[in-house]
């Protein structure tokens, strides 16, 4: 007995570096992140005497007395400009107005020679409870803004989900567009990727190591190289309209660049071999003699390839095509470098919330809904997979 | 005898490699015909062009009457049955059988009724829903089988289908597959490297050596008048002595053996007088005797070895010139090595071969 649970502590030591390196660098930023797009605490932490007395309070009645002293001592209180800025910047966005509420306030609570007795009497605004209730809202440490605003949508004055203003609606556009570019690319990768593969597993000796290696080549040079590449080959003076023109097939140059057609081409020649490989690997396991049987069994060609070798292909089908679109939809440096304006794509957003503005809240939650479509599609994949007929 | 399959002068290059080379081969309707012969032979070669799987480089393949060298596999209407089953794993055990009538637009009706049918016939009716990966290997090659013949094909072509199967269910299928021929009249072209099940099963044997067919017989011809020592040594186990022809009277010629005894021995033709030949006399076919009998033959030999093998008993004999081996029933008394013995048998037991 002692024997094996020493041998099982041997082996937990032996998996304790990788435990510690995913902990470490995996699942603590992730879920930090996570965190950092649910929680709010800036409000609570520079108002802890208001959240005191707000807990009772039922969000309709005007405020008491002991809720207005308490704000008036917090808001005393405060010697940090920055965190104060947040938090009427966070106020102002619940209930506009906020703003310059709150800077009246602010500066006739400074004023020493003559305090005033309570905050109705420094603006009647303080009177309505609507004010009271984005500050209570915003005591709150969880907050679901982040993940609303992620989908454009946010809560009223009177606490419902509603869509934002179109002006401010611009998430879910480029949500979609994200989830349409990577269907696309998903879809001309299985287009070249299956024929490719089909080939592949049919060749032997030193044609397969080719076609195998011209597939595996572009995987081993760095991301940016390529992407460097197709931007040198897609230009207007570029390779390719100088061959087309050169040939005579056009005129003008096309435009291949700065545009969705440009992500297009490059994204799928990157993603390739995420389709090839999953189901060239599925395709060699399935017996060379079964295309000759069914030939012998009076099926044409291309019965033969719709009733044996396709449905046989589609598992390889199915996690190559999984394997792409979830690399494509988090695609940054290539519809950054390649595409437009209209071309960016949900991860260029979440790169500018984290570095661009250093709004944190939201790149945690545009990253959670990216996270949440992923999973969405890798449990339909699972659940395809394991009803998938012809396996033991 | 109707030509119904003809392969008229085939030859098969594989780049610098002849496989098949300059082969001729009728085939009747209704016959079972095994190609038989060691791996690399070109017997599976040949079969693959029958089916059109492999091109011939130059040759022609008429089947009742007609050219298919150019007729694609999916219209030459023959079922193959392959070693690997080559069942689809993606469909059960009837949609498998129902493949070829599908392909050949056949109803939905009788297409169920035809697939039953094929089931009742290899005794698989309750597995028709299973998948094939779910079947013993038996079951799968009768699967296979049935979903070969279920279209009613004009040839049936086997590549070495039992090869896979252990030594009791193959005798098992042999005889089934040698049942369904005869009561269904179907054309079978049956690849094998087993000689055994080659005699078992065929009318006729093909013996395959380097791209040739060394000989072409009923399963007693070819084991009883081998035509070339390769047939002679591939099928079944035999004596081969050397000797020297002196003369030849009718279908007997008389042999000199190096150490100076007189064989008489059948002969077929193309052997002249003072020729150089083997002579191939089976084990089985000699008996051991420690006094000279009356038979024609009699050679005297020593003991040197004796194995009991339960049905047999084999002996190992030398005298000066050359080794011999006999086969004796299990009701053959036990010789002792250093025994003397005479080893007879008959003219009709031994047969001249020309090198």
């Amino acid at each position: 007995m002692s024997g094996s649970s020493s041998r099982m502590g041997r082996s937990l030591l032996l998996l304790a570096p990788l435990f510690l390196f995913l902990m470490g660098f995996f699942v603590w930023p992730l879920f930090s992140m996570m965190s950092q797009a649910v929680s709010d605490p800036a409000v609570l932490r520079l108002l802890p005497r208001t959240a005191e007395i707000m807990g009772d309070w039922d969000r309709e009645s005007p405020p008491s007395m002991p809720m207005q002293t308490a704000l008036m001592e917090d808001l005393k209180a405060v010697d940090d400009d920055q965190a104060l800025g947040d938090m009427v910047r966070r106020l102002n966005s619940a209930r506009s107005g906020f703003r310059t509420l709150m800077s009246k306030t602010t500066s006739a609570l400074g004023d020493a020679a003559s305090p005033p007795p309570d905050l109705v009497s420094i603006d009647k605004r303080w009177e309505k409870p609507e004010f009271w209730i984005a500050i209570a809202d915003a005591l709150s440490p969880l907050t679901d803004r982040n993940l609303l605003a992620a989908v454009d949508l946010g809560r009223n004055s009177a606490g419902a989900i509603e869509h934002l203003p179109a002006d401010q609606s611009v998430n879910r556009v480029i949500l979609v567009r994200t989830f349409w570019i990577a269907a696309l690319v998903t879809f001309f990768c299985a287009c070249i990727g299956f024929p490719y593969a089909i080939i592949a597993a049919s060749l032997t000796g030193w044609k397969r190591d080719l076609m195998l290696a011209a597939v595996l080549l572009p995987l081993w040079t760095s991301l940016l190289v390529r992407t460097a590449a197709w931007f040198i080959l897609l230009q207007e003076q570029g390779l390719i309209n100088d061959f087309l023109r050169a040939i005579g097939l056009i005129d003008a140059p096309l435009a291949l660049i700065f545009n969705r057609t440009g992500v297009i081409i490059a994204m799928t020649h990157v993603l390739l071999p995420f389709m090839v490989l999953p189901i060239y690997s599925v395709l060699i396991t399935i017996p060379k003699n079964l295309m000759p049987a069914a030939a012998s069994l009076g099926a044409p060609p291309i019965r033969a390839f719709l009733r044996v070798l396709l449905p046989l292909s589609l598992r390889g089908v199915a996690s190559g095509g999984l394997l792409v679109f979830i690399s494509a939809i988090g695609y940054y440096i290539t519809p950054a470098l390649i595409g437009g304006p209209g071309d960016q794509m949900i991860s260029s957003i979440i790169a500018f919330y984290a570095t661009g503005s250093a709004n944190w809240g939201m790149a945690g939650a545009l990253g959670m809904v990216l996270l949440v479509a992923t999973l969405l599609l890798y449990s339909v994949y699972a659940r395809l997979s394991s009803d998938e007929p012809g396996r033991r | 005898m109707a030509e119904f399959i003809k392969f008229d002068r085939i030859t098969k290059f594989y780049g610098p490699l002849c496989v098949v080379e300059n082969l001729d081969l009728s085939i009747a309707k209704g016959e079972f015909v095994s190609l038989l012969g060691p791996s690399g032979s070109g017997k599976t070669t040949l079969l693959m062009m029958l089916a059109g799987f492999e091109q011939a480089t130059s040759g022609k393949i008429l089947l009742d009457g007609a050219a298919i060298n150019d007729v694609p596999t999916h219209k030459r209407d023959m079922g193959v049955v392959f070693q690997s089953y080559a069942l689809f794993p993606h469909m059960t055990v009837g949609e498998n059988i129902a493949f070829p009538l599908q392909m050949r637009g056949i109803d939905k009706a009788e297409t169920a009724a035809r697939v039953k049918q094929a089931l009742d016939m290899v005794q698989l009716s309750t597995l028709a829903d299973r998948r094939p990966s779910q079947l013993s290997g038996g079951q799968q090659q009768r699967v296979a089988l049935a979903r070969a013949l279920v279209f009613e094909p004009r040839v049936v072509l086997m590549d070495e289908p039992l090869g896979a199967l252990d030594k009791q269910l193959r005798e098992q299928m042999q005889l089934d597959i040698r049942e369904l021929h005869r009561r269904l009249g179907l054309t079978i072209v049956f690849v094998t490297h087993d000689q055994s099940e080659a005699l078992t099963m065929s009318d006729r044997v093909a013996v395959f050596n380097k791209g040739k067919i060394e000989q072409i017989g009923t399963p007693r011809q070819v084991y009883d008048e081998p035509a070339t020592r390769f047939v002679a040594e591939f099928i079944g186990e035999t004596n081969l002595v050397e000797g020297v022809v002196e003369a030849i009277e009718g279908r007997e010629a008389t042999v000199r053996l190096p150490n100076g005894a007189q064989i008489v021995s059948a002969v077929s033709d193309g052997v002249a007088a003072g020729q150089g030949v083997y002579l191939s006399i089976r084990p089985e076919r000699i008996d051991l005797a420690e006094a000279r009998g009356a038979a024609r033959n009699v050679l005297e030999t020593e003991v040197t070895d004796s194995v009991y093998q339960g049905d047999h008993l084999r002996v190992q004999l030398q005298n000066e010139a050359y080794p011999l081996i006999a086969k004796l029933g299990r009701r053959s008394r036990e010789f002792a090595p250093g025994t003397k013995v005479f080893a007879a048998f008959s003219a009709g037991d031994c047969r001249v071969i020309a090198p």
